[in-house]
Order: C-alpha cells, then structure tokens, then sequence
C-alpha cells in the first residue's frame, strides 16, 4: 500500500500536512527506533552465531561422525537424521495435504459442516504447541504403536504438526485457479478425476511447492516434539526404527549438556540457519516468480 | 448420446472414487486433533485420580518424588513470561508494520519485510543457544545470576515480534486504498490517517496477531527452557529464575513415572486447552480461518 499511498497523494500536500499537526514526530520517532531495534536485534543474533560459527565450518564437520558427546568431530549422523525425519515428515504428510486440500477447495461449500469441521481442527493443530505434539508423538507413535524412540516415530509426529501450512498453501495454490478452467473442462464433458489431475494440481503445484517448502523449515526447526519421539542417538542411523538426532536436538543437547560443546554448538546452529535461510529463500522466490505467473493455456 | 455407458457427463464411478478418498483423508486430518487430545486425557487419567485437580494448586511445592504436585509456580512463570513479551512485542510488532506500509521507501520496506521474515524462520533453539551464550551472561553481569525471567521474556519477545509484525503487516495491506485517499483529500497527517483510519479498519487483524503470538509464546519450549534457569518457583522480579509448564514436561518427561509421568500429561493437557480458546478467540476476532 505504501506505493499508492505515495502516488496518490503530491509531495507538497504531505509536507504541508505533516506540518499542519504537532504530535506527528513522536510516532515517526518511534516507528524509526523500533525498526532500529529489531534491525540491531538480528543483526546481533546472525552476527554472533556467523562469527563464532564459521571457523568451524569446513567439509570435514559435515562428513565427520561427532566424538567425545559431540564437543569434537563432525555432525554426519545428525544430518542423515535429520534428513531421514524430514522425509518421513514429508512422505506421510504431502499426499494427505493434497487430499485434504482438493476437498476443502474444490468439493466443499463454505456451509459445509464437515468442512468446517476439517477447518476448525486445522486452527487448533496449527497453534497447538511443539511439545504438546511431543507428547501425543510419545503417547501414540512411540507408545501404542509400539515404534519406541525412532526416526519414524519423529518423522509421523512432525507429520502432524506441518499438515496445516501444507493444506493452507495447497488450498490457495488451488483458489488461484481460474475458474474458467473448472467451466471450460466441465463444459469438454471432462470427468472431475480428469480435471483435478491433468488441470487443477498442475496449476497449483506452485502453491504445493511454497507449502513444502514452509513445512520443511518449520519441521528442521523442530526440537521440542523430537525429543521424547526421535530421540537422542547421535550413531549413524541404520534404519528408520533407529533412533536418530535431529541437528536442532543436537545444538541443544551440545549446550545444555555437553561442558565444552559450545563451539560445536555455533558451529551446527551455523549449518541450521544457512539451511533455513535458503530454505526461506526458496519460498519468497517461488512465490514471486512462480506463483503469479499466467497458467500457459492448453 | 445419453445411451452411451461411459458417459462422461454424469458422476462416474472414478469421480466417488476420488471424493470418498479425499473424504477419507479430510477425515484422518481433522481426527489428528482429536487423537490428541484422548491421549492427553488418557494419559493424565491416573494424576487426575490419584492426585486430583485442586492439588495442582493447593500442595506445598512439586516434588513428585514426595508426591507433591504443585504447578501454580510453573503456570505463573509461563504467564509472566507471557505477559512480558505480548506487552513489549505488541508495539515493536506494530510499529514495525506501520514503518513497512507508511514511513519506509518500498525498496527498504521489501527488505525489512524480508528481515522479519527470517525472523520468523529462525529456530527456537538458536534463539535459545543464542539467548544462553550471549543475553543471559550480559543480564549476569548486570544481576546474577542472570537466566532469568528477564532473559526469558527477552527471547520470547524476539520469537512473537514476527508473528505480530507479519499479521499487523496483513491486515494494513487490507485496508482499501479509498480510506487512504480520502484521508489525504481530508488533509489528515501520516499519523493522523495511521490512527483515525489505518487502526480502526485494520483493527480485527492486528488483534489476531496478538492473539496467535500469545499462543507462540505460551507453547514455547526450548527457547525459554535454555535461558529461564527452569527453578521451580514464583520469581518475585525480573531478575529471579523460573521455570514454565513446557520446560517442566521437557525437563522431566524422560525420567517421570506413574503419577509424576501423569501429571505432566496433565500440564500438556492445561496447555492445549489454552490454545484451543486462543484459537477460538482468534476466530471469532478474525470471522475466517486462521490456519498456516
């Protein structure tokens, strides 16, 4: 809004409006020394974590298994962990999400019962907090499905915990849409199965992408909902029913636990907010260039 | 052409295929929530048993070893926590939408926005390494011994300044434009037209954004658990530490038995009934859906 509220109004009639009231330097006052305190604030934490991180980094940390709990070597495991949950997480969650997303956006009225009932439980699994889903990972995966401490354990329980932001974006991916195309195909006398699989998920798999790509950053930030779930291992996992540690779980357990662990600790917390900043990257480039892109008609 | 048996214009039997298997997954979906809660119940059915409810409240401290399960302490340092960093996180949040949409050139707006952004992205558990090698000595020198409810609200409010700054950020992109202009035809100032008619038109979305960040805050775990010090105690001021109802499942789930194990489900069980009136709050101040 900031360009329109530019354009549409000349200069000269601002600069004479801003001198017309007394009061309005404290709120520019203010909004300018908040800015500079979040600005400062990042910089502060990014700075910190880069400079004592970086020294460390180097092709031997990420291929190297960590020695003495973790203070010297690398973080090899704990990348495969971390990988192997993440893919779990996304393996479980993505067909749902598509499922649950065509319902919601192309099967179900506003009015629906059902479908609000759907909506509602998105809210509340949306805000439910990490280690809330850690315990429920721990009562129902862990505990009576009798996957103990494991990968897939961990993986499922971050399953549940991504499917909102996945649905929400699929959805949106789906209502951008044209409506033309659902009449013009209706019209062809294409079957809906036809439709959804050669018309609408195509043109919405933008949105699917930016919802994958949000889920995998929220699921590679997760500590809370691993640690009774995935568990504290840091061997090289052999399967998905070994317990594997999470790089999040390991920079926490490094400086929580570990006497000594701190350089270690920058160093993974280093690896983890590159991760994420590409991750976060990836997601506004796609949004910008992909998203908002013309449907090629067929 | 209605004789014909694949007749594409009515519903074929793909097409309730494909809904009922759609239906199947809605369905799984909104069962997640539900799974939830009746294994929190069922898991806290013995504490609430033994122990009952008003001795959360009435015994003498939590020592479950002696069977004492006091968690008033826990439940004021998390709304203590709470409070700190919604009252300090509100303002800068908004603050920071109304630099983005009215005060900043785009170019600068497009970058701060991206700053807040990776904010948002950035994990609690750097926050809270951050928090333990850097703030939390910083707040020692000043007072030992320096984890602290301080420290605590210092990281949370860090962690929900995004939250509020992205939805404050929302709801001012809403606002139609028209208000804008007529507030200048009228020849209100920047501030004026940003409270006589940003705020009130955009009113519903900020609340919103408090309301999701009290809820990020009141979930939060490791972040508060690493710079808190996680005493179990009412911390009289700022400087004192303390420990939340999520430290307190983190730090003692992997060694809790029987009741203790119980009546930590049960704290987990007081936090999900939080968020589902937060979430309820929220939709209702919002009238949609504010999932994602």
């Amino acid at each position: 809004m900031a360009e329109i509220w530019r354009t549409s109004a000349p200069k000269q009639a601002l600069r004479s409006a801003k001198h017309r009231v007394r009061g309005d330097w404290l709120p520019t006052l203010l909004v300018w020394g908040a800015v500079l305190l979040v600005t400062a604030v990042f910089v502060w934490i990014v700075g910190d974590i880069v400079r004592h991180g970086s020294g460390l980094i180097s092709w031997e940390f990420l291929i190297d298994a960590p020695r003495n709990a973790g203070r010297a070597g690398g973080i090899a495991p704990i990348l495969v962990s971390t990988l192997l949950i993440l893919g779990v997480c996304m393996a479980v969650a993505v067909p749902l999400a598509i499922g649950t997303a065509l319902l919601l956006a192309e099967f179900t009225s506003v009015e629906n019962i059902f479908g609000r009932l759907v909506r509602r439980s998105l809210d509340v699994l949306a805000g439910t907090p990490s280690i809330v889903f850690g315990l429920f990972g721990l009562a129902f995966f862990s505990k009576t499905l009798g996957l103990g401490f494991s990968i897939l354990s961990g993986g499922l329980t971050l399953a549940c915990m991504v499917l909102p932001i996945l649905i929400r974006s699929t959805e949106e991916g789906l209502r951008a849409v044209p409506h033309d195309y659902r009449l013009s195909a209706a019209a062809l006398g294409l079957s809906r199965t036809t439709t959804i699989i050669n018309l609408l998920l195509p043109a919405a798999v933008p949105g699917l992408v930016v919802g994958l790509v949000l889920g995998i950053g929220r699921a590679l930030a997760e500590t809370a909902a691993l640690i009774f779930t995935s568990g504290y291992v840091d061997r090289m996992p052999e399967s998905l029913m070994d317990s594997g540690r999470a790089l999040s779980i390991h920079i926490f357990d490094l400086s929580m636990n570990v006497a000594g662990g701190d350089a270690n600790a920058y160093a993974s917390a280093l690896v983890l907010l590159v991760l994420l900043i590409v991750i976060n990257g990836a997601a506004v480039w796609i949004t910008e260039h992909w998203r908002h892109r013309k449907i090629i008609p067929l | 052409m209605t004789s014909s048996k694949s007749n594409t214009l009515s519903r074929s039997r793909n097409d309730l295929v494909l809904v009922w298997s759609l239906r199947g997954c809605a369905a799984l979906v909104g069962a997640i929530v539900v799974l939830i809660v009746v294994f929190l119940v069922m898991e806290s059915l013995p504490a609430l048993q033994h122990i009952g409810l008003a001795r959360f409240f009435t015994d003498a401290s939590w020592h479950p070893a002696e069977g004492l399960y006091n968690l008033a302490p826990m439940l004021w340092g998390t709304l203590f926590a709470l409070a700190g960093s919604v009252l300090i996180a509100t303002p800068l949040g908004i603050l920071s939408a109304m630099f983005c949409h009215y005060y900043a050139p785009p170019r600068v707006a497009r970058y701060y926005r991206r700053l807040i952004e990776l904010l948002a992205g950035i994990p609690s558990v750097v926050y809270g390494f951050w928090g333990l090698v850097v703030l939390v000595p910083l707040i020692g020198s000043l007072h030992p011994p320096g984890t602290s409810l301080l420290a605590g609200i210092a990281i949370l409010t860090i962690m929900i300044l995004p939250t509020i700054a992205l939805m404050a950020d929302a709801s001012f992109a809403n606002v139609p434009p028209h208000y804008l202009r007529g507030a200048h035809a009228l020849g209100l100032s920047r501030w004026g037209m940003i409270r006589g008619v940003v705020f009130p038109a955009a009113k519903s979305g900020l609340l919103t954004g408090v309301i999701l960040a009290t809820g990020r805050a009141i979930g939060e775990t490791m972040a508060v658990l690493m710079v808190c010090g996680n005493v179990v105690q009412t911390p009289a001021n700022l400087f004192e530490p303390m420990r939340t109802l999520t430290a307190n499942i983190a730090l003692e789930m992997a060694y809790a038995l029987g009741d203790h194990r119980a009546a930590l489900f049960v704290s987990g069980l007081v936090l999900m009934a939080l968020i589902v009136v937060l979430v309820m709050a929220a939709e209702r101040v919002s009238q949609e859906h504010v999932y994602g």
